[in-house]
């Protein structure tokens, strides 16, 4: 009985110290080395994912910067500076400092502002619908309103405003992946500069038909008067094809432009709401009116001259 | 025994049987008052858009050329109308998106001279092989059948490929559309005279004309009159849909399969729908240019389902004004037939050289049902006459595994829409199919 007992022990013990032999040579033989570097840098990564660097998932771009050893073409977006800092510290390389960015919606027109002329019945996917048809509203540039990127965000940072039919961004939580701006087929998700203060100001539409026909079509499209690019002192505002634009990095956020636009369509994002200025004495308006005048027949002129 | 007689071609794979309802069969194609105002838009073809000729303010006859095609594969565009013209500027087409397109206004009923307009039938064919391909590009024949396709591109055989069978596809699949069934009725000996032209334009001596057995007045007549016409068969064939689709058709009359990404050339075959071998006709004996063709007005609750000659460019409610206007209780406008056509956005949309027909959908018909869950019944699989796996390919186009898809072969997917006629959970199958088929094409890019 006891024999068997040893017999058994001893037989599985030499298979294991025989198999322990077999392996040690295999593992040496075919050890593929892998620079530790990387297990560090993922585990600073924030382990999202999520594409937002342009690698398929955080360990390729850990990959990516230990064997490239220069950061200077890489970005985390979810982490931002401080995560680059991290990996840079590990590496002992120097990471510049970005500035961090936020997705915005570039279409202002509500289910108020932009009013349907047909059904759409097709499957709910912004992508089949744009392919399709030019939309259910005349407008043929804004958001199809399916949502498509609130199923793209994999941070929870938007969700579909049901009132106005349009997806909003919670800043605080977007992650400037870019996840929404290559899911939109309508482009009109747009990553922009935090900015000061988070302060932001942006055209709220993407629309580049003639002035006429966009407005004919919603109530709030950017028609390209150019009153907001002939208000800007910094030059930040350009207008293309009956669009404006404006620059981030040449905008002051000085607020002028939001002030002059027809529609309320340039938006301003996280200022305080202005301060009502004391009533201009009886006199000074008088006279600002006649220097307007003149000066708008002016332009005119210019203009016309011009053409 | 008898049985075994009666036995029909068909293709041997997938297939489904829609309700035929072709309410407008016995009405005869009817001539309708012109428009004040045609839309005609440069873009009716597959293929760059033509460049236009005219400008705001030009006089136009009926019949001449106002754009000119770019490049080979485009096609000419010529005024449906004479009159004035008047913008030109984006219009929505029947696409649902904006296009360019040439207003004219109508004035009077004044033709291009050289066109011949008498019924008489010419049955000498003067031309030569290839004057015959350059006069159908010059008179911007294009497929009638639904894709548009420049015809005179068909008709070029490429080097090192030979073709031995022209097919003229009279099969109209499509419920409710009957303009190519009484153009059969109704024009027998063009469409004739028009099989010789391309029989003798791509060089072949065997054709056969495709018929669907549920148009068995068209077959017995086309049967009983081509036989002072040699070489050229008539074939019928049993009810399936989407039979009129061409590798379909190839593989019921010919049993020959058109290889993946391939075209018929490929198995030595060249198919042509009946509307445009009628204007194929009207080009070459009677040089008429591709203005007018038969639309076909149907629906459950419309007055007076009908076939109508519109000339391109006409507005559809011009046209639905003329079968006794929209029904209240109307849900959708479909331009083409119920099972491949698209809903209009806009019913003001001009007719294009490849709108087949317009059908009015009832409310309580146009909706689609709600959606559930795939119970991987696998009744897609067996409708689909490409043999792909809709189900499955659905779920890699609504995921993002456009890769996978296209190993898959999503790229052969037709559109026809089987799958999703057949599925029990009323998913929308062939609109992620086609979602697929996009990201693919974006892949390769």
């Amino acid at each position: 009985m006891s024999d068997s007992i040893l017999y058994t022990i001893l037989s599985l013990s030499a298979l294991g110290a025989i198999s322990a032999i077999i392996l040690y040579f295999v593992s040496r033989k075919f050890k593929v080395y892998e620079d530790p570097k990387i297990g560090h840098v993922e585990e600073v990564l924030p382990s999202t994912n999520c594409g937002g660097c342009g690698f398929p998932g955080c360990r390729a771009f850990a990959e990516a910067a230990v064997n490239k050893n220069d950061l200077s073409e890489l970005h985390c977006p979810v982490g931002g500076n401080e995560v680059m800092k991290q990996v840079a510290e590990i590496l002992g390389l120097e990471v510049e400092e970005r500035d961090p960015y936020v997705a915005v919606v570039r279409c202002s027109g509500s289910v108020e502002y932009r009013k349907k002329i047909n059904n759409y019945d097709g499957a709910s996917n912004c992508t089949i619908a744009a392919n399709l048809y030019s939309g259910d509203t005349g407008c043929a540039y804004g958001c199809v309103g399916l949502g498509e990127c609130v199923d793209a965000c994999q941070f929870d940072a938007m969700y579909m405003d049901e009132k106005t039919g349009l997806p909003v961004v919670i800043e605080d939580k977007c992650t400037a992946c870019n996840a929404c701006v290559t899911t939109c087929p309508k482009e009109i998700m747009e990553l922009w500069p935090q900015g000061r203060r988070n302060r932001k100001i942006f055209v709220g539409c993407v629309n580049t038909d003639k002035g006429g026909a966009a407005r004919k079509v919603c109530e709030v499209a950017c028609s390209g008067c150019a009153k907001c690019s002939d208000v800007c002192k910094y030059d930040a505002i350009t207008i293309e094809n009956n669009l404006a634009n404006i620059d981030p990095e040449l905008c002051k956020l000085c607020r002028k432009c939001v002030d002059v636009c027809d529609v309320h369509n340039i938006i301003a994002v996280n200022f305080p709401p202005k301060k009502e200025r004391p009533p201009k004495k009886d006199k000074a308006p008088v006279k600002k009116e006649e220097i307007d005048i003149i000066g708008m027949v002016k332009k005119d002129q210019e203009k016309k001259d011009e053409a | 025994m008898l049985k075994l007689l009666n036995h029909l071609k068909t293709f041997p794979q997938g297939g489904v049987h829609p309700d035929d309802n072709k309410l407008s069969a016995n009405s005869t194609i009817e001539e309708i008052p012109l428009p004040k105002i045609v839309y005609i838009p440069i873009s009716q073809h597959i293929g760059a858009p033509a460049k236009p000729l005219v400008e705001r303010g030009n006089t136009v006859k009926a019949g001449q050329i106002i754009a000119v095609h770019e490049g080979f594969v485009s096609a000419n565009i010529h005024a449906s109308v004479s009159g004035k013209v008047g913008k030109v500027e984006e219009v929505m087409d029947s696409s649902g998106f904006k296009k360019t397109a040439i207003a004219i206004r109508v004035k009077g009923n004044e033709w291009e001279e050289g066109i011949d307009l008498t019924p008489n039938l010419i049955k000498e064919i003067k031309l030569e092989k290839k004057e015959i391909v350059e006069k159908i590009m010059e008179m911007g024949v294009v497929g009638q059948g639904g894709a548009a396709f420049p015809s005179h591109v068909k008709l070029s055989v490429p080097e090192g490929k030979s073709a031995d069978h022209l097919i003229v596809n009279g099969v109209e699949c499509e419920p409710y559309l009957t303009a190519d069934h009484r153009l059969m009725l109704e024009k027998p000996e063009e469409l004739l005279v028009g099989t010789q032209i391309l029989m003798k334009s791509l060089g072949v001596e065997n054709a056969i004309i495709g018929i669907e057995n549920n148009k068995k007045d068209a077959i017995k007549l086309l049967k009983a009159k081509c036989k002072n016409y040699p070489g050229i068969k008539v074939a019928s064939l049993k009810v399936q849909y989407p039979q009129g689709g061409e590798k379909q058709l190839i593989k019921a009359l010919l049993n020959r399969e058109v290889p993946p990404a391939g075209l018929p050339i490929d198995v030595g075959c060249v198919v042509h729908n009946v509307g445009t071998t009628y204007s194929v006709y009207q080009a070459v004996q009677k040089n008429k240019p591709l203005i007018e063709r038969v639309v076909t007005v149907t629906g459950k609750a419309l007055e007076k389902p009908s076939n109508f000659w519109v000339r391109v460019g006409t507005p559809v409610n011009h046209i639905i004004e003329a079968a006794g206007g929209l029904p209240e209780n109307t849900g959708k406008v479909v331009s083409g037939g119920p099972m491949m056509g698209k809903a209009l956005a806009d019913i003001t949309v001009p007719i294009a050289k490849a709108t087949s027909g317009i059908l009015i959908i009832p409310e309580y018909e146009a909706k689609r049902a709600q959606e559930y869950n795939c119970i991987r019944c696998g009744k897609c699989v067996e409708a689909c006459p490409m043999g792909l796996e809709p189900f499955h390919m659905m779920l890699l186009a609504k995921k993002g595994f456009y890769e996978k898809a296209k190993e898959d072969n999503i790229m052969d997917c037709i559109e026809c829409g089987s799958c999703s006629f057949e599925c029990p959970s009323n998913r929308p199958i062939v609109d992620y199919m086609r979602l697929g088929k996009i990201m693919v094409k974006k892949l390769k890019d």
